[in-house]
C-alpha cells in the first residue's frame, strides 16, 4: 500500500452523479438584478414614495410566504427569492400615489391566494403578482388608475393632480405621447412600466443568462406590433406604452406558468398579443395586458400537451 | 480555416473536468498478483469455463467460451495457476462466475491466435479473428462486436463510425489513445471496413481534444475513405444515436438500431483492440481504465490487465484522499456507484472515478419550476419533468404513450435541473415497471 487509503464507506446512488451549479434561487435572484433598471427609474422619476411602495409590496410578499409556510408546517422557503420577485413585480404595476396599505394587501393576496393557496412555488397555475394586481384593479378600481401627472424627476415639483397614462390619452383623446418619451419614462404610469429602456435593459440581460425564452416577448410584441399596424394604428406606441413591455419580458415569461414547449411559447405569447390588441382596440378598459396573460396561464397546461415534440427517431419508426 | 463543426440538436454542455488526467501519458499498471475473470462481460450469454481449477494459463488463453453467437470468449490475462471458478461480485451490481488466475510471475503467452502483419486477411477471416479474440464495445455496453460486424439479411451497412468522442467528464482514455495509438485505430477501422465491405468511414472527436482531431488527421491522410469530423463539445455527444445524427445526419428510429439506418459505430478502444487481435494475434487481455476523481492521489491513464481489482489500481494510483465516497465504474453520467473496490476491472470497465463525500453528496430536491431545462437538454426531444410525474404518480399507461423506451438514460435532465429533482431517477423506475408488465403481459398470453 503506498500511503492513501483504500477502505471506503461508500454512497451508492443512480447516475449522474454529477449536477449543475445552478439552483433556484440563483435564477430568482437573477430576475431580481434584471429588474434593478426599472427600480432604480422609478425612483429616479417618482422619488421616494416609489421605493417605499417597492418595499412595502417586497416585505409583505416575502412575510406572507414565510407565514404560510410555518402555517401549514412546512419548509420556509422565503430565502429562494421568489417571493421577493412577486412582490416587486406587482410593486412595479402599480400607480406611483397609490396607498400603501392597499399595496401590501394586494402583495398578501398575491402570495397567499396566488401562490400559496395552490401549493406554493411550481405548483401556481398563474402569475403570483398578476392575480395580486387583478385582485386591486377590481376591488380599487380608482385608486389603481389615477396616475401622477409626470412633471419631472426627483427634485423638481411633483404634481399630484390627475394625470393620464399614455394609453389613456390615445383612447379617450386620440392624442399620441411622443417616442422618446415613451421609450425613457417621462410619462404618467405604473413604476416600473414607464420607461421601456429599462426593462429592456433588463430582459436583454435575462436573454442573454438564458433564463427567458426570446419566443415569448418576441411572439407577445411582435404580434401586438403587427396587428395594431393592420388595423392602421401605430405599433411602435402600442409596444411602447402601458404595461406590455413588463408584461412582456417579466411576466408571460415567468417559468412557472409558461409552456415548457418551444412550440408552446410560441403558441401562447401569439395569443397573449392577440388578447392585449383585442382588449386595448376594442375593450372598454386602455389596458389588457394583465388579464390577456392570466387568462392564456390557465390554458398552459392544455398547450404543453398538445406541443410535445417529436421525438428522435419517431417519424422513421412507423414508416 | 476551420470546418463547420458538427453536432445534433439540443443536448447540454457540461462540466468537462479532464483536466487532472488528459495530459497524462498512458503507463503500465504493475502486475496485479490475482485476477478475478468474470466469464460474462458482455451482452449475451455467458462462457463456459474451458480449464479447471488447478489448471497453468497462459496470457492470451482461451478460458471460457459459449456456442452462442452472441457472445465473446474470455481469456486469461497473466500467467499462472487457475485457483478457484467461482461466482465473483461484479461492477454490474451482481455476482458473475469467474475465473480466479493467480499469477506466476511470468509473462507467458499463450499464442493461439494467429497474426496477419503484413496484409489483411478477408472480411471472413477478420470477423472470426474478432469473435475469436473476445473483442466486444469497449465504451461500456460490451456487445460483442462480431455481431454487429454479421448484419441480419437485408440490412445494408455503409458507414463505419469511431466513436472518440468521450463525452463522459473525467474520462481521458479514448483521447489518450488516439493521441498514442493513432495509427492502431486507423489500422483497425479499415479492418472493420473491409469487414463490412465499407467504402466510408469517420472518426468523430469533440473539440475540446484538438489534438487528437490532428493526431487522428495525420495518421488517417493515407486514407481517402477515412474522414476526420470534429464535434462539438456537446453531451451526449458520444452516444450512439446523437453520433450518428451528427455525422451521417440519419436518424436510428425509436426502438432501432444504428444498423437500422446502415451504421455501425465502434470505439475507440476497440478498434485499438482489433488491430491488436489482427496484426499481432493478441486477444482482449487489457484495455485502458481512466483513475480520476476529486478522491484519488495521483489520477491517470493505466493499461491494465483485464481482471485487476479495482483496489490494486486505487493503490497504483497513490491511494485516497478521504476513506468515504463515492466509487463510479464509467464516467459521473451514466456510470454505476460501487458497494466495493473488490471487483475486477472487465472489458466494458472505461474509468474508475471516486469521488469525495462532499462532492458526492447529491443536492436536496426542491419543487420544479417548470424552467423547462430538462426539456431542452433531452437530446431524444422527451419531456423528462413529464415523464418523471407520471412516474412518480404511477401513471404507466401515459409514461408509454410518451415514450419513455426511448429515454437513452443519458442523464442530462438530472444534471442540467435547477432544483435537483432526481428526474432519471424517476424515469428509471418507470422503465423498469414497463418492462415489467409487459413481461407479464406476454407470459399471461404465452401460458393461455
Ligand atoms: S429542469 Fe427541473 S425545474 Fe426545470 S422543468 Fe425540468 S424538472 Fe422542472
Ligand atoms: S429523459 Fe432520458 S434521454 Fe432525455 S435527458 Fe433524461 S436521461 Fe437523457
Amino acid at each position: 500500500m503506498m500511503g492513501g487509503k483504500t477502505a471506503v464507506d461508500t454512497i451508492v446512488s443512480s447516475s449522474p452523479h454529477l449536477q449543475s451549479k445552478e439552483t433556484i434561487s440563483g435564477i430568482m435572484y437573477t430576475v431580481l438584478i434584471a429588474l434593478i433598471p426599472a427600480v432604480l427609474v422609478s425612483i429616479y422619476l417618482f422619488g421616494m414614495k416609489s421605493l417605499y411602495l417597492m418595499l412595502a409590496c417586497s416585505i409583505f410578499a416575502v412575510a406572507t410566504e414565510g407565514a404560510v409556510q410555518k402555517l401549514r408546517q412546512k419548509e420556509v422557503t422565503i430565502n429562494d427569492g421568489s417571493a421577493l420577485i412577486t412582490g416587486l413585480l406587482l410593486a412595479l404595476t402599480l400607480p406611483p400615489d397609490f396607498p400603501m396599505i392597499l399595496a401590501i394587501l394586494g402583495s398578501v393576496i398575491a402570495i397567499a391566494i396566488g401562490k400559496q393557496a395552490y401549493g406554493g412555488l411550481g405548483h401556481n397555475p398563474f402569475n403570483p403578482a398578476l392575480v395580486g394586481r387583478a385582485f386591486l384593479v377590481i376591488s380599487f378600481p380608482v385608486e389603481m388608475t389615477t396616475w401622477t401627472k409626470w412633471v419631472g424627476p426627483v427634485g423638481a415639483a411633483i404634481d399630484t393632480q390627475t394625470g393620464a397614462t399614455p394609453l389613456n390619452w390615445m383612447k379617450t383623446e386620440g392624442i399620441m405621447t411622443d417616442y422618446s418619451a415613451l421609450f425613457w419614462g417621462n410619462i404618467s404610469g405604473s413604476l416600473g412600466e414607464v420607461s421601456a429602456f429599462a426593462i429592456l435593459l433588463g430582459g436583454l440581460y435575462l436573454l442573454y443568462k438564458g433564463y427567458i425564452d426570446w419566443r415569448i416577448p418576441l411572439s407577445v410584441l411582435g404580434s401586438v406590433a403587427l396587428l395594431a399596424f393592420l388595423v392602421g394604428e401605430d405599433p411602435l406606441f402600442h409596444l411602447l406604452a402601458g404595461g406590455l413591455m413588463l408584461g412582456a419580458f417579466f411576466m408571460a415569461t415567468d417559468m412557472v406558468t409558461s409552456p415548457i414547449t418551444k412550440l408552446g411559447r410560441w403558441i401562447f405569447g401569439l395569443t397573449i398579443g392577440f388578447l392585449v390588441w383585442l382588449f386595448r382596440i376594442y375593450g372598454g378598459y386602455p389596458e389588457g395586458v394583465m388579464f390577456a396573460i392570466l387568462l392564456v396561464n390557465m390554458a398552459v397546461p392544455l398547450i404543453d400537451r398538445y406541443t410535445a415534440p417529436r421525438i428522435l427517431g419517431e417519424v422513421k419508426a412507423r414508416g | 480555416m476551420k470546418a463547420k463543426v458538427k453536432t445534433f440538436p439540443q443536448g447540454a454542455h457540461i462540466y468537462e473536468l479532464k483536466g487532472d488526467t488528459a495530459a497524462k501519458n498512458i503507463v503500465d499498471t504493475s502486475p496485479p498478483e490475482e485476477v478475478v475473470i468474470p466469464l460474462q462481460q458482455h451482452i449475451g450469454a455467458p462462457c463456459k469455463p474451458l480449464i479447471e481449477k488447478g489448471d497453468h494459463v497462459k496470457i492470451g488463453q482461451k478460458i471460457g467460451a459459449s456456442d452462442s453467437f452472441v457472445s465473446a470468449p474470455v481469456h486469461a490475462s497473466i500467467s499462472g495457476q487457475v485457483t478457484a471458478i467461482e461466482p465473483r461480485k461484479t461492477s454490474l451490481g451482481r455476482k458473475v462466475l469467474s475465473v480466479v488466475i493467480k499469477a506466476n510471475g511470468q509473462q507467458e503467452f499463450a499464442g493461439e491466435l494467429r497474426g496477419f502483419r503484413d496484409e489483411l486477411p478477408d472480411g471472413e477471416q477478420i470477423i472470426s479473428l474478432i469473435r475469436e479474440a473476445g473483442i466486444v464495445g469497449m465504451g461500456g455496453a460490451a456487445f460483442p462486436t462480431h455481431v454487429k460486424l454479421s448484419p441480419p439479411e437485408g440490412k445494408e451497412i455503409d458507414r463505419v463510425i469511431v466513436n472518440g468522442c468521450e463525452c463522459e467528464p473525467y474520462l481521458t482514455g479514448d483521447h489518450r489513445l488516439m493521441l498514442e495509438n493513432s495509427e492502431d485505430i486507423i489500422f483497425g477501422l479499415i479492418a472493420i471496413m473491409k469487414a463490412l465491405g465499407v467504402k466510408k468511414g469517420f472518426i468523430g472527436i469533440e473539440e475540446n481534444k484538438m489534438d487528437a482531431i490532428i493526431s487522428m488527421k495525420d495518421a488517417s491522410s493515407p486514407n481517402q475513405n477515412i474522414e476526420v469530423i470534429p464535434l462539438k463539445t456537446k453531451y451526449p455527444q458520444g452516444a450512439e444515436k446523437m453520433l450518428i445524427k451528427a455525422i451521417v445526419n440519419r436518424e436510428v428510429p425509436s426502438g432501432g438500431l444504428p444498423l437500422d439506418v446502415g451504421v455501425v459505430v465502434i470505439n475507440t478502444g476497440t478498434a485499438k483492440a482489433v488491430t491488436d487481435a489482427i496484426s499481432n494475434g493478441i486477444p482482449l487481455v487489457e484495455r485502458i481504465v481512466t483513475v480520476t476523481g476529486s478522491n484519488i492521489k495521483n489520477p491517470g491513464n493505466l493499461r491494465v490487465r483485464i481482471g485487476t481489482s479495482f483496489r490494486h489500481l486505487i493503490a497504483e494510483c497513490g491511494g485516497l484522499n478521504e476513506e468515504s465516497g463515492k466509487i463510479i465504474m464509467g464516467g459521473p453520467m451514466m456510470g454505476k456507484t460501487q458497494h466495493t473496490l473488490d471487483i475486477p476491472v472487465m472489458k466494458g470497465t472505461s474509468g474508475i472515478v471516486l469521488l469525495t463525500g462532499d462532492e458526492a453528496a447529491a443536492a436536496e430536491p426542491g419543487p420544479c419550476i417548470r424552467c423547462a431545462r430538462c426539456v431542452d437538454v433531452c437530446p431524444v426531444n422527451l419531456v423528462p419533468i413529464g415523464l418523471a410525474n407520471c412516474s412518480e404518480h404511477e401513471k404507466f399507461g401515459d409514461l408509454e404513450s410518451l415514450h419513455v423506451l426511448d429515454c437513452i438514460e443519458c442523464g442530462s435532465c438530472s444534471y442540467i435541473c435547477p432544483a435537483k429533482r432526481p428526474l432519471l431517477h424517476w424515469i428509471r423506475l418507470g422503465k423498469a415497471k414497463i418492462a415489467a408488465m409487459r413481461a407479464a403481459a406476454r407470459n399471461s398470453t404465452s401460458s393461455k
